[in-house]
């Protein structure tokens, strides 16, 4: 017990958590504003959007989020200079970022899709009556309740968000959990039981209760029909 | 429901033969290449261009030529090594449970690792050294590296050193290999890649005269041939065979080799060492 | 195919007008997607500094054969092993504790319920790094490829588990009821009738999780692994084209993954050959939200609401038990409403007062609206197709 105790205050070990949660809660952030615009292009009238919504899912749900990581470092970063900051780590940051929302992005649009699927014809069928256009009716009518009724993916999509977030490694992030684990266990392989046992059960601490919230609100939500 | 029965049945006596063919598989994959006799197994790094790599089947590299000379004093033929790759992280493992007879993958002596392993040599003392663009003029030590961004491999401490003993405003970026540093090298995104100075020199021999060395070492690094802990007499027939490489011209032959273009000169302080580690 | 149905739904079929603005829209489009990919490759082509990445200098060796033989193959037949090990092993995994977490004993149940919540929660990262470490420490030989492939199964596995438990879940009530009134015990009647069929049910999903499985091996790079990703980096580290050899990994894992996802979708149909629950294609997202006790498939049940939507033929099997009550006494206050099906409407009871919600209650086809709901449940079965719909 004294050795863990030793640990916490030799490392950071919150701090490395709170890296992961902000990278979770950004890219989150980041993700489900593409997604809606995803969701809206692959049910739009118009059929090039379609094709890219469809194309964009498809890319980035088959392809390894590692690969997306290093790219952003060594293709978007290292050749296109495209660049947020002049500090490394809060670039690499932002870096990882982006990467996580574009991937998770494809995810989001699929779990509104599924939601999308909950709502009746009648009320796609009673906008279009009313006159109201494709985006009326999609802002106005479908999606607040395609959201209500994809609650439940939406929160698995956010748990896996939040453990994706360790893959950041990849992108240079060297203050995130995963790599704190990896240096603490360099330097104290001795106790690596337990180290493994502090980040994991952070994780379950921090994933849990998004799990029952996500549970209670696509129960509570969900449009009773 | 009956035919359901049946299939699941079927289905589940298919599966079970097809979990056994594939358990032979995989058993003989994963644990096939046991000891052969009269062979010798030789640890080495796979992907580091000069010193340990992989390319056509074959294998280049310094570490490679010393580890074949060594072999060849101790009685084995080329066709008599099995290489195999010995990731930084692993090497003791391996040697402590006996997956290979040697290592021979920049593998620096110190006293942590010698309490698990033992070691002869050393073969070649590298040190810690900085890489740059040809045309990059501004760089001539780790001193001048305040306000630069320095690259180096995740896990490795040499950044940290630069930055604590050199360079406490130089920006730091990590990286799984040095490959992918020598890319951001190239591309501009950062100044230096620091590592051992023959790692660098393998690296910038690769380049086509891109990449120089700055060619100050700063630190120095004991490479040498890991092996079981305690195993004097074999130590002491490494050492002979080192001392007899660096003797009659072929270390210098191999250096030279590896690090062709790049002017690349071993510590002249240190190099050729004295082999007598681990007697 | 849902989706010309789904958005059809959203605006009325554009006339001339309508198809000529769009014909406009879809053209601007298309220049501008042109001008964003010719900007790129005017970027990688004359870079402020460094080099001109799309030199043919740097794409010959990451095509050649020698980058084929010696790095991309070994390197895909490494990612390969690793994730078809992994698959069969979380299928053991999930099939122990998806089937421990069924089980009428208690004990088992927890501790069941407690490692696949665990393992479901933890990074597959972490796990990898931990046991890679570990086999290391403890002289384990291909620690990395252990490492891999058990970090891999754990979390797998665990999600195969959540899969058995929804596919028992699945099952029409009556495949149990009917066993136990064979005289079957009920660990009998799960092992025996339920699971089975449950497999069939979970099978696409098995093969979407391999999908998970492929792109996940590539994590194992950061471990070492030298899986595809790992040997087109070294490749890269020869000729300083790394940029050039991940762009060939990449295309390699997607299109692997993009055929298994597409063969994961082909499934079902044969699958559903063999199964009285529903073996529909499940989304490569973890099915279900953590700790949910009544483990609904959501997507499954926007699925089948869609089904009724476009006016298809009703469902063969209830929907009323989606989740896995399986083993728990109380399904009846766990299970999830949405949705009405008819052919099971005496399930449509409110979970809390136990009684059908008003707007529920099936009017009667020839009786007067707002009979009792209880009294027609019984006459409800198969036949129910004939009698009109409700909503009609």
């Amino acid at each position: 017990m004294g050795s863990v105790l030793q640990l916490f205050s030799e490392y950071n070990i919150p701090g490395a958590f709170w890296v992961n949660i902000q990278l979770t809660l950004w890219s989150a952030l980041f993700s489900l504003i593409l997604g809606v615009i995803l969701v809206v292009m692959r049910i739009s009238p118009i059929s090039s959007m379609r094709v890219f919504g469809r194309t964009y899912v498809e890319f980035f749900q088959n392809m390894p989020l590692t690969i997306i990581m290093v790219f952003m470092v060594l293709g978007v970063f290292a050749q296109l200079k495209l660049s947020f900051s002049t500090v490394f780590s809060v670039n690499f940051f932002w870096l990882a970022v982006v990467g996580l929302s574009l991937y998770t992005a494809a995810f989001v649009c699929e779990s509104l899709r599924s939601g999308i699927n909950t709502v009746p014809l009648g009320q796609a069928e009673a906008a279009r009556a009313l006159g109201l256009s494709f985006i009326q009716s999609a802002s106005e009518i479908i999606l607040p309740q395609a959201f209500r009724g994809s609650v439940a993916p939406l929160g698995n999509t956010f748990i896996a968000l939040l453990k994706n977030s360790t893959v950041a490694a990849a992108a240079s992030v060297a203050t995130e959990s995963s790599s704190l684990m990896s240096e603490m266990i360099e330097y104290h392989a001795n106790s690596i039981v337990a180290i493994f046992l502090i980040f994991a059960l952070g994780y379950v601490i921090l994933v849990l209760p998004i799990g029952a919230l996500t549970t209670f609100l696509s129960n509570k939500l969900a449009v009773r029909r | 429901m009956q035919g359901t029965g049946i299939h699941a049945r079927r289905f589940f006596r298919n599966l079970t033969a097809f979990l056994c063919a594939l358990a032979c598989l995989f058993s003989l994959t994963a644990c096939g290449s046991d000891k052969e006799a009269g062979k010798i197994r030789i640890g080495i790094k796979f992907d580091q261009p000069g010193l340990g790599f992989k390319k056509s089947g074959t294998y280049v590299g310094f570490d490679v030529d010393v580890a074949t000379y060594v072999a060849n004093k101790l009685g084995y033929s080329e066709d008599d090594i099995i290489w195999k790759e010995a990731p930084s992280k692993q090497r003791e493992a391996m040697l402590q449970n006996g997956d290979v007879d040697m290592i021979v993958a920049t593998y620096s002596i110190t006293d942590e690792r010698k309490k698990a392993v033992s070691f002869a040599g050393p073969y070649i003392v590298a040190g810690q050294d900085l890489m740059v663009r040809t045309d990059d003029h501004q760089i001539n030590g780790p001193e001048d590296l305040n306000g630069k961004r320095l690259c180096s491999v995740t896990g490795s401490t040499s950044a940290v050193t630069v930055k604590q003993k050199f360079a406490s405003e130089v920006q730091l970026m990590e990286q799984p290999g040095y490959a992918e540093c020598a890319t951001a090298l190239f591309s501009g995104i950062v100044d230096a890649v620091t590592t051992d100075d023959i790692i660098l020199a393998g690296l910038a021999s690769a380049s086509r005269g891109r990449l120089r060395l700055v060619g100050k070492p700063f630190t120095q690094e004991r490479y040498g041939v890991g092996i079981k802990k305690g195993d004097k007499a074999l130590a002491k027939k490494i050492n002979a065979a080192l001392a007899d490489m660096e003797a009659n011209g072929s270390w210098q032959r191999a250096l030279d080799n590896n690090t062709r273009g790049t002017h690349y000169r071993p510590d002249p302080r240190y190099n050729p060492p004295k082999p007598q580690e681990g007697e | 195919m849902a989706q010309t149905n789904e958005s059809s739904l959203l605006f009325d079929q554009p006339g001339p007008k309508g198809r000529r603005t769009i014909r406009i829209a879809n053209l601007i489009a298309a220049v501008i997607f042109a001008l964003v990919i010719l900007m790129i490759l005017m970027r990688l082509h004359n870079p402020p500094d460094g080099e001109n990445q799309l030199s043919w200098e740097l794409w010959k060796p990451a095509l050649d054969y020698e980058a084929w033989s010696d790095f991309y193959l070994p390197g895909l037949w490494l990612t390969i092993k690793a994730s078809v090990l992994a698959v069969i092993g979380s299928v053991l995994f999930g099939f122990i504790f998806g089937i421990g977490r069924l089980l009428p004993n208690l004990i088992l149940r927890t501790v069941s319920g407690v490692i696949v919540e665990f393992c479901r929660a933890v990074p597959v990262l972490m796990l990898m790094i931990f046991f890679w470490r570990w086999f290391a420490f403890s002289g384990v030989s291909e620690a990395s490829y252990w490492a891999v492939v058990l970090g891999l199964i754990l979390y797998n596995g665990s999600v195969v588990a959540e899969l058995i438990r929804s596919g028992v879940g699945n099952l029409p009530n009556g495949q149990r009821e009917a066993s136990l009134a064979l005289g079957l015990t009920r660990t009998q009647s799960l092992m025996q009738i339920e699971v089975p069929q449950a497999v069939y049910a979970m099978l696409p999903a098995a093969v979407t999780q391999l999908v998970v499985v492929l792109k996940d091996t590539a994590l194992g790079s950061i471990i070492m692994y030298t899986d595809l990703l790992q040997e087109s980096r070294r490749l890269g580290s020869m000729y300083f084209n790394i940029l050039q050899t991940l762009v060939v990994a990449a295309v390699i894992y997607f299109l692997v993954c993009f055929l298994l996802s597409h063969f994961a979708r082909w499934l079902p149909k044969k699958m559903q050959e063999r199964t009285a629950a529903p073996a529909d294609f499940v989304e490569p997202v973890a099915p279900l939200a953590i700790m949910d006790p009544s483990n609904v498939n959501q997507i499954a049940v926007a699925k089948e609401v869609d089904e009724d939507k476009y006016g298809g033929a009703p469902r063969q099997y209830h929907a009323h038990h989606r989740g896995s009550n399986a083993s728990i006494k109380h399904w009846k206050k766990t299970r999830y409403i949405q949705g009405y099906d008819r052919t099971q409407p005496d399930t449509l009871v409110d979970p809390k007062s136990l009684d059908i919600p008003e707007f529920l209650k099936p009017s009667p086809p020839h009786k007067v609206k707002g009979g009792k709901g209880k009294k027609k449940g019984n006459g409800h079965s198969k036949g129910s197709s004939d009698t009109p719909d409700k909503e009609s």
